[in-house]
């Protein structure tokens, strides 16, 4: 399964609640949206708290790159 | 011993000395003489105040090698070559082979940013079907930019403050002088081939026009346009426009502000999302609580069948009873009507008329009758007093006195006068006893 992105996560959740708003849903597809809604929830704030940021740099190694910390006073606050 | 030599070997040996002797080199000067054949190539003589040397600029050296600015040579433009000297053996002659030019001066500068900038569009690489849509959250920004400096620490800041997990690859370049744009085209190279980024920022700080000559380049023009990851330029300051902003798929007047562009603020999407989730609970609460209403009152609806039947037998006896009572009042109003008709028909019986009527004539028979033998016996004695006064007066009774009464016989005329007789004529005369035929014997006149 392709990574679920979080703006399409968003999007979904922005969409079942309406649906869900304009009350014309069956109980049984009702619930099942609900599900899916608390599922997106837990998946959107998990992209949110997740944890802190990589800053790197991308170097030249002869014909191959590679990534070094960057040392910054910004990210050392 | 003399050396001899024809002059192909000569201009041969030239040839070599002079490659070998210069290799490449700079030089500047100004166009003069400038020549288009078909071929592609550029003619021109390069020149200054004092002397003049002729240039060829070979058409694959014009699209390939010409990066710092892609320009079109005029003459009596200022100009800095990258050359290497090249004779020429069957003709004798030397000239300068062009690798790259560059304008001088500001003037030219200008002019070389705006033809490049009206190619360009015309092209169409700077359309908006080919601007590529930012992703919303990224995971990962890749930054071409200076590692040092005012601007990589802005953007780190902005960033981090927005949203601090997205992670930063950072591929550091020179942002300024020749190598520059070489440098930034092969960093978005490798910003592709690392796998990680999805999305691009092209980030310099303010500079002057030969300042950002690098983001004006053709090459990383038309490499921005290929990147198959958005791109954002963030060159210079907000009234600074370069080549790179205009293909670049968003351009942000300043690095901070590529940053924010770039960068979801975290704090609204938490915001949004506990709105969401607010909303999903509850709604999902509303969905369950009406559905349980609904339950609710078609229980409340739902009825054993044998109330119908009951609620039936009620209302069919309330029929009956209605039948009933409007078959009695349609009896009893047929009744009355028969009473009242009875009685205006025995008012109008004939008989009871006809009784009336024979009294009537009863009465008038008597009536009649003695009306009728009153009137008669008046008539009769009235009869009688008139038939004694009618004796009394009969003519006739007078000849019991004597008395004779004679008569024309002819006609009958009872004669009055003697002298209205003829003589010998017929006479009648009646006599109290019968009567006598007699003829006129003679008339006596008194």
């Amino acid at each position: 399964m392709a990574k679920e992105k979080f703006e399409d996560a968003l999007d979904k959740l922005e969409q079942i609640v309406r649906e869900m708003e304009a009350g014309n849903l069956p109980l049984d597809s009702a619930l099942k949206s609900f599900e899916e809604g608390i599922r997106l929830i837990r998946f959107c704030s998990a992209k949110l708290d997740e944890a802190e940021r990589r800053v790197e740099l991308l170097l030249e190694d002869g014909h191959s790159l590679k990534t070094k910390n960057f040392q910054d006073d910004v990210n050392d606050e | 011993m003399k050396e001899i030599l024809s002059v192909s070997q000569l201009n041969d040996q030239i040839k070599i000395f002079l490659e070998d002797a210069f290799g490449s080199l700079w030089i500047e000067g100004e166009v003069s003489n400038l020549r288009r054949p078909q071929s592609g190539h550029v003619y021109f003589t390069l020149k200054d105040d004092r002397s003049q040397i002729r240039a060829v600029f070979f058409r694959q050296f014009g699209n390939f090698r010409n990066r710092i600015q892609n320009f079109d040579l005029e003459d009596g433009m200022k100009i800095l070559c990258r050359a290497r000297l090249g004779a020429y053996p069957p003709r004798g002659e030397y000239q300068l082979i062009v690798e790259s030019v560059e304008p001088q001066g500001t003037g030219a500068l200008q002019k070389a940013f705006e033809q490049l900038k009206f190619r360009l569009a015309s092209e169409g690489l700077f359309d908006d079907s080919h601007k590529k849509k930012l992703p919303f959250l990224p995971r990962c920004i890749g930054i071409i930019t200076s590692p040092t400096g005012a601007v990589i620490r802005d953007i780190l800041n902005v960033t981090r403050r927005r949203f601090p997990s997205v992670d930063i690859l950072i591929a550091p370049v020179r942002v300024q002088g020749t190598e520059a744009a070489g440098e930034i085209i092969a960093a978005l190279r490798n910003l592709h081939t690392s796998d990680r980024v999805d999305v691009i920022m092209i980030a310099r700080g303010g500079g002057s026009l030969e300042d950002l000559a690098p983001f004006n380049d053709e090459d990383l023009a038309r490499a921005i346009f290929s990147s198959t990851i958005p791109v954002v330029s963030a060159v210079g300051h907000e009234t600074d426009f370069t080549i790179c902003d205009f293909v670049s798929d968003l351009r942000a007047p300043t690095p901070s502000a590529a940053a924010e562009l770039t960068v979801p603020q975290r704090s609204n999407l938490l915001e949004r999302i506990h709105d969401l989730q607010n909303r999903l609970y509850r709604t999902g609460q509303h969905a369950l609580t009406r559905q349980k209403e609904r339950l609710t009152s078609l229980q409340a609806r739902f009825k054993n069948p044998r109330r119908y039947l009951m609620d039936y037998s009620i209302s069919l006896d309330m029929l009956k009873e209605r039948i009933l009572r409007a078959l009695e009042q349609n009896a009893q109003s047929g009744k009355n009507l028969l009473q009242q008709l009875t009685l205006r028909m025995n008012h109008a019986n004939p008989a009871n008329r006809l009784r009336e009527k024979r009294i009537l004539l009863g009465h008038l028979k008597n009536h009649l009758r003695n009306t009728w033998s009153q009137h008669r016996h008046q008539q009769r004695e009235k009869l009688h007093a008139l038939s004694a006064l009618l004796s009394s007066l009969n003519p006739l009774s007078v000849l019991h006195r004597g008395y004779s009464i004679t008569r024309r016989l002819a006609n009958g005329e009872i004669v009055y006068q003697a002298n209205r007789l003829t003589l010998k004529e017929k006479i009648g005369i009646q006599l109290a006893g019968g009567a006598i035929d007699a003829q006129v014997e003679k008339i006596h006149e008194e």
